[in-house]
């Protein structure tokens, strides 16, 4: 049994066999991905020249390929100039939010004076194990004109009821509070970890020369803690950037299409109406847009380590 | 370890029972889909329906209203659709043209529960797309005004003005009569986020909503120009509030005299009775739309859901059944009671529980005349795009003119391919 296994391992150790070996273990993975990513994003990169419609699903004669044309109508539609507006108004002002929000919460959760840090790091992670769906229908409740609790905190201390959800100029705002408070948890975790890597030493030295708190929060927290905010500012934006459960579940992007973020125009335009040419165009749009910004982050990391 | 392995050998023990459960009973299985609160409502009819029927069971599935639409799309295009399904009767045209529902004449032809010259005739008129029955209507909507008998009454008005002029001339006298007490008064809510008293006008100005086979805008066209005329004239003299802030709570606006007349539909009986305070009940009433032409009532729209059999399902003749059963006089008036939903049949509103309620008059009249609208997939899309444009207009952010003319633009664009479609079939 013993020899049988040894003859074995000897046999498949030759290179070229190694590489066979490699590509039979590696080959269920990659069928999957194949199946399940490679191909439907071709298809949908083909689809986005074509005018793949409700009347195309009827009878697949009536599929034409449009060359750009869905591009182009994309940008002549004033709806998805609103919604890359709004998509970037979320991720720009939630963005560092969110990201600022963890970042303080960590430090207060490694700080040493601070008690029962584990029961804290449960209590804020809890929102980002949630299921976005549920939370977003809570969050409705709470954000309700006439019997939300927000509002009855407000009117405590003298403020006007707010129409949260209901006026235009309030109800990204509002989407915004809730991701931060849904996301903020993960970061924090990365930040704590990225804090924790922090040798003491280098803040000893400091306080032995006498710098105050937020001399030694500039001068070493800040620096050391880079690589940890550029990769989390590069995650925090690839993910706001597809803003579509928040609205979908809160306001249907409304009211005035206020909430209208690009990933849900695509869904509306895709199985809405049923414009799947269309939609996937806008895909592609989105992927453009995030694929620049994650070059910029990747070449600013890098500028960082060096 | 173990547990997950007995938990698997239990699951498919039980698959293997459901599917020896469907090949060797004499019992048929067929999905129903049912939307939003009817789909729940319906259970008991269902169950009754089983009870006289015990060769037929029925696995019923409620979809909410928001997600209807995409779900049954993606159904048609994963080829997982119901047997009998509940479509909007506007969404008929769409799924038409997907050839995915089976004409139901041979059915009704022979049928001695469906009289289709029962039904309302304009509400049927939805159910006839390019000359082929394709479904039955199951409950009726249309949409009639909701007014403040006092205040009209104080205007000079015992019976709701029959047209639209009167209506406007009401309208200024109320509103004359409230600034003298120093209050606010919208007499006539017309919200901007609605489309249907902009297209109940534009019918009744004649239609024409699209020229060309329905494959090109004609909201720039006179008809409808004229009633976004008429619409405007609610806005700028303040007749109705231009925005939806103001109006935060239908029935304290209401109660309060912020507003006397909205329109609305058949749902609002039942919200109204228990809204209103009590002091107040005998004072609103319900009345058909007002009109243009020398007809009374005014034209307002066919709405409301119809049962569909789609074409994948290998048990229609079961599924009719269903659909007969739930369409029944009967039952129908079984379903009002439940449900306060209106019947497509005319003769089920003979019976005492519609007859009895007076606010239900308005809708049978209304229902004598209303029109079907355009039967093409694109509508939807089209009148929910048009909001934007009630709005543009309420606020004072385009003319009319600019308004249809921009409108017409962006319909055009949506009907892009059914123009191809129309050029290839010359």
């Amino acid at each position: 049994m013993k020899l049988e296994t040894q003859h074995f391992t000897q046999t498949i150790m030759t290179t070229s066999s190694r590489t066979t070996a490699a590509w039979i273990f590696l080959s269920p993975a990659l069928a999957v991905i194949g199946i399940f990513f490679v191909l439907p994003v071709l298809a949908a990169f083909t689809l986005s020249f074509t005018d793949f419609d409700i009347y195309a699903l009827g009878n697949w004669d009536y599929i034409r390929f449009v060359g750009f044309q869905n591009y182009i109508r994309i940008v002549e539609t004033p709806l998805f100039w609103k919604a890359l507006k709004n998509t970037f108004y979320f991720v720009l002002v939630g963005g560092p939010l969110s990201v600022a929000v963890s970042l303080g919460t960590a430090l207060m959760l490694n700080s040493k004076l601070a008690k029962f840090k584990s029961l804290y790091r449960t209590i804020y992670f809890l929102p980002v194990v949630s299921s976005l769906i549920a939370v977003a229908i809570i969050w409705r409740y709470l954000y309700h004109p006439a019997h939300g609790i927000l509002n009855y905190l407000l009117s405590q201390i003298g403020i006007a009821p707010i129409d949260w959800l209901g006026d235009p100029d309030i109800a990204m705002p509002a989407i915004i509070i809730m991701a931060v408070w849904k996301n903020f948890g993960y970061n924090m975790l990365i930040f704590i970890a990225g804090l924790q890597n922090i040798p003491d030493d280098l803040y000893e030295a400091a306080h032995l020369d006498g710098a105050s708190w937020w001399q030694q929060f500039k001068e070493i927290t800040i620096p050391m803690l880079k690589p940890t905010t550029v990769f989390v500012v590069m995650i925090t934006i690839i993910g706001y950037f597809q803003l579509f459960a928040e609205p979908y579940v809160m306001t249907q992007g409304g009211p005035l299409n206020s909430t209208t973020s690009i990933v849900l125009l695509m869904y509306e335009q895709g199985f809405r109406w049923w414009s799947m040419g269309y939609a996937a165009a806008i895909a592609f749009v989105l992927f453009a847009i995030i694929l620049f910004f994650t070059v910029i982050q990747m070449v600013l990391q890098r500028s960082v380590r060096h | 370890m173990k547990n997950k392995f007995l938990n698997i050998v239990f699951i498919l023990v039980s698959v293997a029972a459901i599917r020896c459960d469907h090949s060797t009973d004499t019992v048929t299985v067929i999905k129903f889909w049912g939307l939003g609160n009817e789909g729940e409502m319906v259970v008991p009819l269902i169950k009754e329906f089983e009870r006289r029927n015990p060769t037929i069971k029925v696995e019923m599935q409620q979809i909410p209203w928001t997600a209807a639409h995409e779900k049954l799309l993606t159904a048609y295009a994963g080829e997982s659709t119901p047997d009998v399904g509940q479509l909007g009767n506007t969404w008929l045209p769409e799924f038409s043209v997907l050839n995915s529902l089976e004409p139901l004449d041979p059915f009704a032809r022979n049928s001695s529960m469906v009289d289709v010259n029962d039904i309302f005739p304009g509400v049927l008129k939805t159910n006839i797309i390019d000359s082929v029955l394709s479904g039955i209507p199951w409950y009726v909507d249309t949409r009639v005004v909701y007014y403040r008998k006092d205040i009209l009454q104080r205007a000079g008005y015992d019976e709701f003005p029959a047209t639209w002029s009167e209506v406007l001339k009401a309208s200024e006298t109320i509103q004359r009569q409230a600034k003298a007490k120093n209050k606010i008064c919208y007499p006539f809510f017309l919200p901007t986020n609605e489309w249907v008293p902009a297209i109940a006008l534009g019918m009744q100005f004649g239609g024409n909503f699209l020229k060309s086979k329905n494959s090109q805008g004609n909201f720039s066209g006179e008809q409808f120009t004229k009633a976004f005329t008429l619409l405007d004239e609610f806005y700028r003299k303040q007749y109705s509030p231009s925005g939806m802030q103001l109006i935060t709570n239908l029935y304290n606006a209401f109660s309060d005299g912020l507003i006397a007349m909205y329109i609305t539909g058949p749902w609002n009986i039942g919200e109204f009775t228990r809204r209103i305070p009590a002091h107040l009940q005998n004072e609103w009433m319900t009345a058909p739309l007002p009109t243009m032409d020398s007809l009374s009532p005014g034209t307002s729209l066919p709405l409301g859901t119809s049962l569909v059999i789609f074409k994948n399902s290998k048990h229609k003749e079961a599924a009719w059944k269903l659909i007969e059963f739930l369409t029944s006089v009967e039952q129908s008036i079984e379903f009002y009671k439940i449900t306060g939903n209106l019947p497509p049949r005319q003769s089920a509103w003979q019976d005492s529980s519609l007859a009895s309620n007076t606010y239900i008059k308005a809708f049978y009249r209304q229902l004598q005349r209303v029109d079907p609208l355009p039967q093409i997939p694109e509508w939807e899309q089209i009148v929910i795009r048009l909001q934007i444009y009630v709005e543009y207009i309420a606020t004072g952010t385009m003319t009319v003119d600019q308004a249809v003319k921009q409108f017409d633009t962006e319909v055009d664009v949506m009907l892009e391919k059914r123009r191809w479609l129309v050029e290839r079939e010359n």
